[in-house]
């Protein structure tokens, strides 16, 4: 099937001499020379039908009843009434109405482009001997050593194993500011090195990596169907023979030949099968610029439903990152103290001890050397073998009888109202110590909440494991209406269910791992990882860049491009009406009919391009494609 | 049982992923084809016992598409 390609390939090139020929038909035609007129017009016919015709017969032979079947034979029917100008105009709009639409449907599929064209190609293998070589990154394996200089690609998935330096994570995170890496860090595939030379072991590479991960799901996303996009399809399966019916029976029952061919133009499905894909594609892509993953048409589609918004606390709303707010003192040597707690602390790896160790480094004050044994008092805290050191709870406290003051009462109550998390010291039975710890709020969380209730979220509902005082004091601080406190995260699973039972269309944010089950029951499952596999593979909706920003942002989104959907069904639909309506009343002819037919197509592009300029009501970071291509 | 992406040259209509589907659905040996309009590219599920990636690149190539690059994987 040489030919079929070479027409395929040249059919731009075919429309272009169908063009040419039409118009020196025209010149004839006022010149005064039959001569040229009719055969221009006979062999542009010709051409134009071939593509057609060849697109026809091989859709027919796989039981497709297409489009290009309905012109082809409406074309043959004006060449055999000798309709030549018709029928050249015909397949010239009908032609160029899909070089058009090609170009422009291009522009829609250009953020998939981008992204791939920002993977890497080749890579800087370190071979046993030490010497350096450049290969195809098809060829590495798992476990190859690659070297990354400044302004370098990596290539790979992999581990610093040599070197440190800042990089750029925008092609997977969406956040164009660079994030220092050293040893023993894990960099991604498709990111930038600002500045320094690093040596990374491969874990993954290719379709393997976090970033060939997030093109074929943005490929496949954008080429999912959404509902309304299945229904056409299955709708214009019928629609096509139906409208080949009908001109039958308009050639049987009125003998007007011209007139059963336009209805065959006329009813050409185009828009209509172009209107909901092209959104999909539209609004798919302007996620993935935007750091985030929507999978597919019927992702969005729910998503633009959903009522209730549930969400995680710790990870989700705050930071996860607990720190230090504030520490009193009831002994004689402060300092002393803080670095007898810091050495303490310095012995476990729990959250606590972290951001207390932290701060109290942070002061200047380094850690006490001689250190007694310490013992772990689950739930409680910990004690040095003798009992005299004791840091933990206040149950700790009480189990070794260390009193508390009125003072140190009043700062713990405080505290504890502040919803912080209170870890208190005492020595040989004395209260020397009282410190909050808090999780940060994230800081976009109010402004990201607040819009995405605007953009008709109507209850956002917050569960956390936590306790009720630190769930609360996080509620009141933002637009949430409902919290639910000491959950396993089954009972968060029960919650998503019974939202749903109650019939709200619920989606669930939490981070992808610890809240798996609810992610799954939910309708949409949102999840707020950076990049990571099981982010990816859970949730319905990524937001690689783990912002409130990009939550709004897609929600947003979700809820334009169903609405930019129905509307190109109105528009498609809206077109063959008026069109019949005008050929019932004699205004529009077969050219005149194909032409508004390319227009209605180009419209409902257009319209969905208008998808792709949607920008986050916070500007957000792009991926930036120039970036990569100078690097 | 393979997993084979075919990329192909530039497709001109979204009707043409129709054709493609039911042609590639249809060899014996084939199963779960997707055909990415946007992406220009097939992937299918084979059992390479049956059917092999090029068999697969013939029958689009006979439909009048260009195939640039056949890439099967093995999968368990």
């Amino acid at each position: 099937m040489k030919f079929n390609i070479w027409v395929q390939k040249n059919q731009n090139k075919m429309t272009a001499a169908i063009a040419i020929l039409i118009v020196i038909s025209f010149i004839g035609k006022f010149a005064n020379l039959p001569m040229v007129e009719t055969p221009a017009m006979i062999l542009a016919s010709i051409i134009g039908a071939i593509p057609v015709f060849l697109h026809a017969f091989t859709a027919l032979i796989n039981k497709v009843i297409s489009i290009e079947l309905l012109v082809t034979i409406a074309v043959i029917g004006a060449f055999v009434i000798g309709e030549y100008e018709e029928s050249a105009i015909v397949t010239f709009l009908f032609l160029f109405g899909s070089y058009l639409e090609q170009r422009t449907l291009q522009k829609t599929r250009s953020s998939v482009k981008n992204l791939t064209q920002m993977a890497p190609t080749t890579a800087e293998l370190v071979d046993e001997d030490g010497s350096v070589s450049t290969v195809d990154v098809d060829d590495l394996d798992e476990g190859d050593h690659v070297i990354v200089k400044p302004g370098g690609q990596i290539p790979v998935d992999g581990k610093i194993i040599e070197g440190k330096g800042y990089m750029n994570e925008a092609s997977i995170t969406g956040e164009s500011t660079p994030v220092e890496k050293s040893i023993g860090d894990k960099v991604f595939a498709g990111s930038l090195t600002d500045n320094g030379t690093i040596t990374v072991e491969t874990t993954s590479v290719g379709e393997d990596t976090t970033f060939g991960k997030i093109i074929e799901l943005v490929e496949e996303a954008q080429d999912s169907q959404s509902p309304a996009a299945r229904f056409i399809d299955k709708f214009a399966t019928y629609y096509t023979p139906a409208v080949l019916i009908i001109g039958i029976l308009v050639w049987v029952f009125t003998r007007d030949f011209p007139l059963a061919i336009t209805v065959l133009v006329l009813g050409c499905p185009g828009a209509l099968v172009i209107g909901a894909p092209v959104s999909n594609v539209a609004g798919i892509g302007n996620g993935a610029k935007n750091g985030i993953l929507m999978k597919g048409g019927n992702a969005v589609n729910s998503f633009a439903k959903v009522d209730t918004l549930v969400l995680d606390k710790t990870g989700t709303l705050t930071t996860g990152k607990m720190s230090v707010t504030g520490l009193d003192h009831f002994g004689d040597d402060k300092n002393a103290d803080m670095a007898l707690l810091s050495a303490v602390e310095g012995t476990s790896d729990h959250p606590l001890g972290t951001a207390i160790n932290k701060y109290i480094t942070d002061q200047g004050i380094t850690e006490t050397k001689d250190l007694p044994e310490l013992d772990t008092v689950k739930g409680q805290g910990l004690q040095s073998n003798d009992s005299r050191i004791l840091v933990g709870n206040e149950r700790l406290m009480k189990h070794n009888g260390v009193t508390i003051s009125d003072d140190a009462r009043k700062v713990i109550d405080t505290k504890m109202n502040n919803g912080d998390s209170i870890v208190l010291m005492a020595v040989d039975s004395e209260l020397k110590l009282v410190v909050g710890v808090n999780d940060q709020l994230r800081s976009d969380a109010f402004e990201g909440l607040t819009a995405i209730k605007n953009a008709g979220i109507k209850r956002v509902v917050m569960l956390t494991g936590d306790n009720k005082v630190a769930a609360q004091h996080v509620a009141d601080r933002l637009p949430v209406d409902e919290v639910h406190a000491e959950l396993l995260p089954e009972q968060k699973v029960d919650f998503v269910k019974k939202f749903k039972e109650e019939g709200h269309k619920v989606a669930f944010v939490g981070d992808g791992i610890n809240d798996s089950p609810s992610l799954a029951t939910a309708d949409i499952g949102i999840g707020m990882g950076s990049g990571t596999d099981v982010a990816i593979e859970t949730a319905d909706v990524v937001l690689v860049k783990s912002s409130f920003d990009a939550l709004a942002h897609s929600y947003i989104l979700a809820k334009k491009t169903v609405a930019n959907t129905q509307e190109n069904i109105i528009i498609a639909v809206g077109t063959v009406a008026l069109l019949l309506l005008g050929l019932l009343v004699g205004v529009i002819h077969m050219a005149s009919g194909m032409f508004v037919h390319e227009f209605s197509i180009l419209v409902v592009i257009f319209n969905a391009m208008r998808l792709l300029r949607l920008k986050s009501f916070k500007k957000s970071p792009k991926l930036d494609v120039n970036q990569v291509k100078t690097a | 049982m393979a997993k084979v992406v075919l990329q192909l040259g530039e497709l001109t209509c979204p009707s043409c992923m129709t054709k493609i589907q039911k042609a590639v659905s249809n060899q014996d040996g084939v199963s779960d084809v997707k055909v990415m309009f946007n992406a220009g590219k097939v992937k299918a599920d084979i059992d390479e016992a049956k059917v092999s990636g090029e068999d697969l690149g013939k029958v689009i190539t006979e439909l009048g598409y260009e195939v640039k690059k056949i890439k099967t994987k093995e999968i368990a």
